[in-house]
């Protein structure tokens, strides 16, 4: 799955990154504790959270993340935007919750094509 | 092999000055440290390892610590992270290493901190720890880890 297959899914805003959305997607963490980020996500995992600081963007430097969604349409300051501009993390915005956003993404997971139909049946 | 590098790896000291509450230096000091690992070739799950301790070692100075230093002492064999604080002490280290205790406040809770997993993160990644600390005093708090153990290079 690509950043902009995720764009699609969480009908998300871009707000800096555009240039990155053709990156590969390996894993999604929705968190809303740095402590649990620090020991939890692996590398080329997108984050999912509702905290906007500037510690989500230094804990997605450290931890080779892939990208940030913000979740329930929150929005970092303009300084979290650069800062990210600058590691070259893309930032993204949905106006979906977490647990909406959790849904969307595993059903639409393209990994694993048994749990993309598991899913999709156990939810129609 | 990155490893293969480390016999020629300088000795290094990296040194952060970490005022009380000043937060984004956790973060700053993590992600320049882990550049610098980088560019020694250090393997990426050794780089993690000590990214995690730096930066919830320093988070801890800021939070708990008034001021005080981080220090990161890079050799052949290992990495050395220091942090050395004029705070007012820690006084059950046993409790303190639990996961889920913790003394933070709401402000720190709403950054994402504050969970009672600062020190449990560390010891996680940590080959070894140790914790000096007096009530009143100050803590001083050293986690190493080993570059040529094998167990040093998993997933902590």
């Amino acid at each position: 799955m690509k950043l902009f297959d995720v764009q699609k899914i969480l009908e998300a805003e871009v707000l800096c990154g555009d240039d990155l959305l053709h990156k590969d997607v390996h894993n999604w963490f929705a968190c809303d504790l740095i402590n649990e980020m620090l020991l939890y996500v692996t590398p080329d995992t997108l984050l999912l959270t509702s905290l906007t600081n500037i510690h989500i963007v230094h804990t997605a430097q450290v931890m080779d993340a892939i990208g940030v969604v913000f979740v329930g349409g929150k929005r970092p300051a303009e300084s979290v935007i650069t800062n990210s501009k600058l590691y070259n993390i893309p930032l993204l915005t949905t106006k979906h919750l977490t647990f909406e956003c959790c849904g969307r993404l595993f059903l639409n997971n393209l990994h694993d094509p048994t749990v993309v139909k598991d899913a999709t049946n156990a939810y129609r | 092999m990155p490893t293969d590098n480390l016999q020629f790896t300088p000795h290094i000291k990296l040194e952060f000055k970490i005022n009380e509450k000043d937060f984004f230096v956790a973060g700053e000091s993590a992600s320049r440290v882990k550049k610098t690992l980088q560019q020694l070739g250090l393997h990426q799950d050794i780089i993690k390892k000590v990214a995690i301790i730096i930066y919830e070692a320093a988070m801890n100075v800021a939070i708990h610590g008034n001021h005080g230093m981080l220090r990161i002492y890079i050799d052949p064999e290992s990495i050395l992270v220091e942090t050395d604080d004029e705070g007012d002490g820690i006084p059950d280290i046993e409790l303190a290493m639990q996961e889920g205790y913790s003394t933070a406040t709401h402000e720190i809770r709403e950054m994402g901190f504050g969970a009672g997993m600062g020190l449990f993160n560390i010891d996680q990644c940590s080959d070894e720890l140790h914790i000096d600390s007096k009530v009143g005093t100050g803590t001083k708090l050293q986690a190493k880890v080993y570059l040529r153990k094998k167990d040093s290079i998993s997933d902590p």
